[in-house]
């Protein structure tokens, strides 16, 4: 998922007393594991988080082609440039899927593009980080989406129908995109000896920022229990950053690419990794608009889209001229 | 010319087209002017790429064993063999489906005369990308008509388009001693006898499309003998194949 610091709405978890009998019925629902879907009833505060996490996570997939397009005019062979074109085609997909089940909830996606475009939601913070050589293009099919899955896999089972069946299909096409990544940067790792340099580099550049995709620490983490009541979060932040260190550190290995963490070290007693965590004031300054590229990447969004007006412009005019005459032949 | 020699620049032709044409529309990534298109440009750019694979898989194989690869990162300028049409630039949304559309209404009657071809390798890369233009051409048809009668603005806009890209519609239709042997041989048509069909296609959807199509009939030629490409595909080259460049021999 690429949704962190998603603020939920309302004024906190409530006791079974506090609720209204609605709001126990839907919480009932919720416990015995039955879908939420677009007409049924739901607190407004419900809503209203679910509209920023799904929309947040569609401004992810859109934002999230341009890294990886920086490098598709440069991609070394037709074939990865195929796979990065079907990867970049799949994630506008999912973008699209994403903005449609956050129509189910009563927003429009033209409203929530203008939030993205005048900074009002947000994106993801790996996002902001830019992609400079090759092998940063594995590293983010590799460790980005591998921590978006992480994160998606237990979306599949989210409370709100519309968003899990979504998640469905994303999850399929993001596992293929983990693969190719894991396959691109292998590649490199064993390739020249400037090759292993580039993989190492992405591997330094990307490895705390994609820790930082699953949010602050738990401790710091004011959100989390009304939305895992409501099983639109579904594991806290630390728990899936552990199973992240824990899945790709042999994966690293295998590579022969060092973690850039010298704290990095398997603990017996717990059964994991022991790491570093990031640097937090780093992931505050991003997320506040300070990171690398949030700058150029909000105006690449808002030229995209000032640049398109007119083409919008054009085909509504053009639909609806086509009504009206379709309409004077009948 | 032996007729492999005519073979291999036939092959070149139709592989380099689609390579320059997918390079360009691949720049789209990101930033189009809606989220569909995305996802449109995207994937025509896919299909595109995906037929240079087997345009210059067999170009390769003619020539010496070389790879798809070999041929599109390590020529030079000269040695691309795609109409001049392909490789001018974006520009805005509108040239580039304008530019679209024109390519698309010549390859697909091309590959239409291409899946009868005597050679049958050429017949059955035809008919697996006939299918994949036909889509293409039926897009950017439907989307020359949507934004010439649409608003003032985007009218103007797809006119301007037009003005500036009809002069690179000729070379298409160029006809030389590669194409002779080509028709010689049973592999492909004159592209002269295509232009019938393409004027009759192109005219009845820019006529929908209220968009007038300019008189001269002069033509910019030079790209698909070599002879002399634009400034602009060595730009192209340089991002396109830098890398292959610049690390000689490494594996991706």
């Amino acid at each position: 998922m690429y949704a962190q610091m998603v603020k939920t709405a309302g004024t906190g978890l409530k006791s079974r007393e506090e609720m209204t009998e609605q709001e126990r019925n839907f919480q009932d629902k919720i416990d015995a594991d039955i879908k939420i879907e677009p007409k049924d009833w739901m607190p407004d505060d419900y809503r209203k988080t679910l509209i920023r996490q799904i929309g947040q996570h569609a401004h992810s997939e859109i934002v999230g082609q341009l890294p990886e397009g920086n490098w598709i005019t440069r991609a070394p062979t037709l074939e990865r440039k195929a796979i990065l074109l079907a990867k970049v085609q799949d994630e506008a997909g999912h973008g699209l899927y994403l903005y449609c089940a956050a129509e189910t909830l009563g927003v429009s996606r033209d409203e929530l593009t203008q939030m993205l475009l005048d900074g009002r939601m947000k994106y993801s913070s790996i996002f902001n980080y830019p992609t400079l050589n090759w092998a940063d293009i594995g590293a983010v099919g590799w460790l980005v989406d591998g921590a978006a899955i992480m994160n998606q896999v237990p979306l599949q089972r989210t409370s709100y129908g519309p968003y899990a069946r979504a998640m469905v299909r994303i999850c399929k096409e993001e596992s293929f995109h983990q693969r190719q990544g894991y396959d691109a940067i292998r590649k490199m790792a064993e390739g020249t000896p400037e090759q292993k340099r580039m993989a190492q580099d992405a591997l330094n550049r990307f490895w705390f920022p994609s820790l930082m995709m699953f949010g602050p620490s738990d401790k710091d983490s004011v959100h989390s229990a009304q939305s895992m009541a409501w099983k639109i979060k579904i594991n806290t932040n630390d728990e899936l950053r552990q199973k992240f260190v824990d899945q790709t550190v042999p994966q690293a290995e295998y590579l022969g690419l060092t973690i850039p963490d010298p704290d990095l070290k398997w603990n017996e007693d717990r059964g994991h990794y022991d790491f570093s965590e990031p640097d937090w004031s780093e992931f505050f300054d991003v997320i506040k608009g300070n990171g690398p590229c949030n700058v150029d990447r909000l105006a690449a969004r808002n030229k995209a889209w000032d640049d398109g007006q007119w083409v919008r412009d054009g085909l509504l005019a053009h639909a609806r001229k086509k009504r009206a005459r379709d309409l004077a032949a009948e | 010319m032996t007729r492999d020699e005519a073979f291999l620049q036939f092959l070149l032709r139709m592989g380099d087209n689609t390579l320059i044409l997918g390079h360009r529309v691949s720049e789209w990534c990101g930033v189009a002017p809606v989220l569909e298109e995305d996802i449109a440009l995207a994937n025509t750019a896919l299909d595109l790429i995906g037929q240079t694979q087997m345009w210059l898989g067999l170009a390769g194989e003619i020539d010496g064993g070389k790879s798809a690869d070999d041929l599109a990162f390590l020529r030079d300028a000269w040695d691309f063999r795609n109409v001049l049409l392909v490789e001018v630039p974006n520009a805005d949304f509108g040239r580039t489906l304008m530019r679209q559309f024109l390519f698309d209404a010549w390859h697909s009657i091309m590959l239409g005369r291409l899946i009868k071809s005597s050679d049958e390798r050429v017949a059955a890369i035809a008919a697996k990308a006939s299918k994949e233009v036909a889509y293409h051409l039926e897009r950017s048809g439907d989307t020359v008509v949507g934004l010439g009668d649409g608003t003032e603005e985007s009218h103007a806009r797809m006119q301007e388009a037009l003005d500036y890209l009809w002069p690179y519609v000729g070379e298409m239709f160029a006809s030389d001693d590669v194409d002779a042997q080509m028709v010689a041989a049973g592999i492909a048509p004159y592209p002269a006898d295509l232009r019938a069909e393409y004027d009759a296609l192109v005219e009845r959807v820019l006529n929908t499309a209220t968009l007038t199509i300019p008189e001269s009939r002069f033509a910019h030629k030079g790209g698909r003998d070599g002879r002399m490409h634009t400034e602009h595909l060595g730009h192209l080259l340089t991002q396109m194949q830098w890398l292959q460049r610049a690390y000689p021999g490494a594996k991706w």
